[in-house]
């Protein structure tokens, strides 16, 4: 294959149908917060873990709507309880997350 | 004074005796249940501790001032003090006075029990003595203390204001049965002793009382019934007695000596925990005291209820009020029983499993280095000010130090310590405690009052002082390495909780900022403080929530009329920033501003 100096990215679309959101309804359903976040990142650009482990709460939660491993990222989260402070939603962040630890497989 | 049975008996006294083999029996059932629960370490602790003279003489002493007297309470509030001591002390006197009695005048009575108890029905007042006059007047006038006690219970039960109480228990129904009877016993007492009074002889009180009730009824046909009617009051007390809150009167004597013996709750349930949960009279003090009391919803999850629903054993529900307490200490501190409210929580908190743990073994932090370290934790990062602030001052200063999360850093672990995740929020310490001790400082400074806790009780750093920046601020001026000038404002200081109740510092504080502002006082200050409403403890308090306890601590800073709010704590500073009506500065920046010498561009 002739070599383009550049490359195809990968695919980022999310078939509803195959993915398994089992673990964000679940989550929903223990911290109804959880569903009014709007990502707006105000929590991505507070986490100190972020440089850590890539962690960001918006991003956490996006990942489980499509039904991706989050683990590795919450494995730096020290719930500091930064992205409570910030959250415009008035997100309780620090439950979701604690939540999330608890039904997590 | 003769004996006038001579039997000595009388069938009304079975009810007394009954309820009281009852009471004594549970009692110690449960004492010995309580020692064998303590750790092994612990009970030999105990033990040591009550064959020593001076915690001997420090029970005895705690004994007499807490459970008889209500010295604290006293201090507290006197209306409240005089209305438990005199029902405490009174009723005390009333048995041991009852006992010099017998001893005094039928000596040979003084192995039957219940002979103190209902001393004036047994005797006959053969002739009037000055002796026996005196012990008559000293009988009338505890009854007299006790009963001006109980009016004040009945009032404050209608009318919790009058007596300086914003809001008062609602009591259970066990409790409600075990209370009327208190109250009957002494009205039932007097009225006995009345009746008796032409026969036993009398005092100030009862010989009035006799002329009255004889003039009126002409007979002595009440005698006996009323003093069934005490009996049976008495026996019903002391029924109810372990299942009401009146328990804390004798599991208070159990909790001093535990106290005392330096003993810490190491499980949420049982053994010292136990006792303290038993030891909660229910008086309601913590009420008023807790910041979540603003809202009418949360009055529940104080901790006088989760008291009760350890007793009854609701899992559901204690869960529920050790997640949503903020932790931040004001119930303990008011307490009059030592009850430890946010430590039980805590150990409730851990009991919760978690399926996915954390691993920061791997985070990379630029290691620091030099003789004073500074960190300044996570919460300054959204309060830049703080850190930058106390750099300049330690620059101004001539200190030359490193700020070791200028970057951020590792957590000092103290909001995960709080979730009740220990083993995780070990990870963080254990991080932390290499970085420092590979430093080679000697001085830490920490500006977060949250940090400095975990850093002083949590880790372990030989040789590293441990100094939040208000008292090394302190020793810097002292030395003379900076001087303030006096600003025209007027502040008002708030003591987070994790510094003030947390660890003690109330002082530093306040002289620095009379060094650099005038300084007001708030109502509520000191170990009283209500807390921002911000806390990191809480798990599951939302926003609107949080939002009104913190218009409520503010509306107490407002009421000193100064010019701005100081603190010390990063978390404090972003919670009111965001509702304040006026300026809220850290006191790190008001003494930046207020020092001599070169201003650094912030």
């Amino acid at each position: 294959m002739t070599d383009f100096g550049f490359s195809l990215s990968k695919s980022s679309v999310v078939d509803i149908d195959r993915t398994d959101t089992a673990l964000y309804r679940r989550l929903c359903e223990l911290d109804r917060t959880a569903a009014s976040c709007m990502s707006c990142g105000s929590c991505s650009a507070t986490c100190t873990a972020s440089s850590y482990s890539g962690m960001s709460l918006r991003k956490v939660l996006h990942g489980l709507q499509r039904g991706e491993d989050v683990r590795p990222m919450l494995r730096c989260c020290m719930l500091c309880g930064k992205c409570t402070m910030v959250c415009p939603r008035g997100i309780n962040t620090r439950h979701v997350l604690l939540t999330i630890a608890k039904i997590y497989d | 004074m003769i004996d006038r049975i001579p039997s000595g008996f009388n069938p009304f006294v079975i009810p007394f005796l009954f309820g009281m083999a009852f009471v004594l029996g549970y009692c110690l059932f449960g004492a010995v249940r309580i020692l064998l629960q303590l750790p092994r370490e612990d009970r030999k602790k105990l033990y040591l501790s009550l064959i020593t003279p001076t915690t001997i003489y420090k029970n005895i002493r705690d004994i007499f001032c807490d459970c008889l007297l209500h010295v604290r309470l006293w201090k507290r509030n006197p209306v409240l003090g005089y209305m438990h001591s005199s029902i405490a002390f009174g009723w005390f006197m009333l048995i041991v006075l009852g006992h010099v009695e017998v001893l005094l005048f039928v000596p040979h009575r003084i192995n039957l029990f219940y002979y103190p108890i209902f001393f004036n029905y047994f005797v006959a007042e053969a002739n009037q003595t000055l002796r026996g006059a005196f012990m008559f007047f000293l009988m009338d006038l505890f009854l007299l203390l006790v009963m001006s006690g109980i009016a004040i219970a009945m009032i404050k039960r209608v009318r919790s204001r009058i007596v300086g109480m914003r809001k008062t228990t609602r009591h259970s129904l066990i409790n409600l049965i075990g209370m009327y009877s208190l109250w009957a016993i002494f009205p039932l007492r007097l009225l006995a002793e009345c009746f008796t009074a032409h026969i036993s002889g009398g005092s100030f009180l009862t010989i009035p009382g006799n002329w009255v009730f004889r003039s009126i009824l002409g007979n002595d046909l009440n005698l006996l019934p009323t003093w069934w009617a005490y009996s049976i009051v008495l026996c019903i007390f002391m029924c109810v007695l372990p299942f009401s809150r009146y328990m804390h009167i004798p599991a208070e004597m159990m909790l001093i000596p535990l106290r005392n013996a330096g003993l810490k709750v190491r499980d949420s349930r049982k053994g010292f925990a136990r006792v303290q949960v038993m030891s909660c009279p229910n008086c309601g003090v913590c009420l008023d005291a807790c910041p979540m009391s603003v809202s009418r919803a949360d009055v529940r999850d104080c901790t006088v209820y989760l008291m009760r629903q350890m007793r009854a054993g609701n899992e559901r529900r204690i869960k529920e009020i050790s997640e949503k307490c903020l932790l931040c200490g004001k119930c303990e501190a008011v307490c009059q029983e030592g009850v430890e409210g946010p430590k039980l929580r805590l150990l409730e908190r851990a009991k919760t499993e978690y399926r996915l743990s954390p691993d920061y073994s791997d985070i990379y932090v630029a290691a620091p280095s030099g003789k004073v370290l500074y960190f300044s934790g996570c919460m300054s990062q959204l309060t830049p000010s703080v850190g930058r602030s106390v750099e300049s001052v330690m620059r101004k200063a001539g200190v030359d130090f490193d700020w070791m999360d200028r970057e951020g850093g590792i957590c000092c672990g103290r909001p995960m310590f709080t979730a009740g995740r220990l083993e995780e929020a070990r990870g963080m310490v254990r991080r932390n405690e290499e970085l420092i001790l590979a430093s080679g400082a000697d001085t830490l400074v920490v500006s977060c009052p949250i940090c400095f806790k975990m850093f002083r009780e949590e880790y372990s750093l030989p040789g590293v002082r441990v100094v939040h920046y208000l008292e090394y601020f302190d020793e810097l001026i002292a030395e003379g390495r900076l001087t303030l000038e006096k600003s025209e404002l007027c502040y008002v200081y708030h003591d987070p909780c994790e510094l003030g109740r947390g660890s003690g510092i109330y002082d530093q504080p306040r002289r620095l900022l009379g060094r650099a502002a005038a300084i007001a006082e708030a109502p509520k200050a000191r170990a009283e403080s209500v807390c921002c409403g911000g806390s990191l403890g809480s798990l599951t308090l939302d926003f609107a929530r949080r939002e009104k306890m913190t218009r409520a601590s503010l509306e107490n800073l407002y009421a000193s009329h100064a010019d701005a709010i100081a603190t010390a704590c990063p978390l404090c500073l972003a919670t009111f920033g965001r509702y304040s009506d006026r300026p809220v500065r850290d006191v790190a920046e008001i003494i930046d501003q207020q020092t001599k010498g070169n201003n650094i561009e912030l």
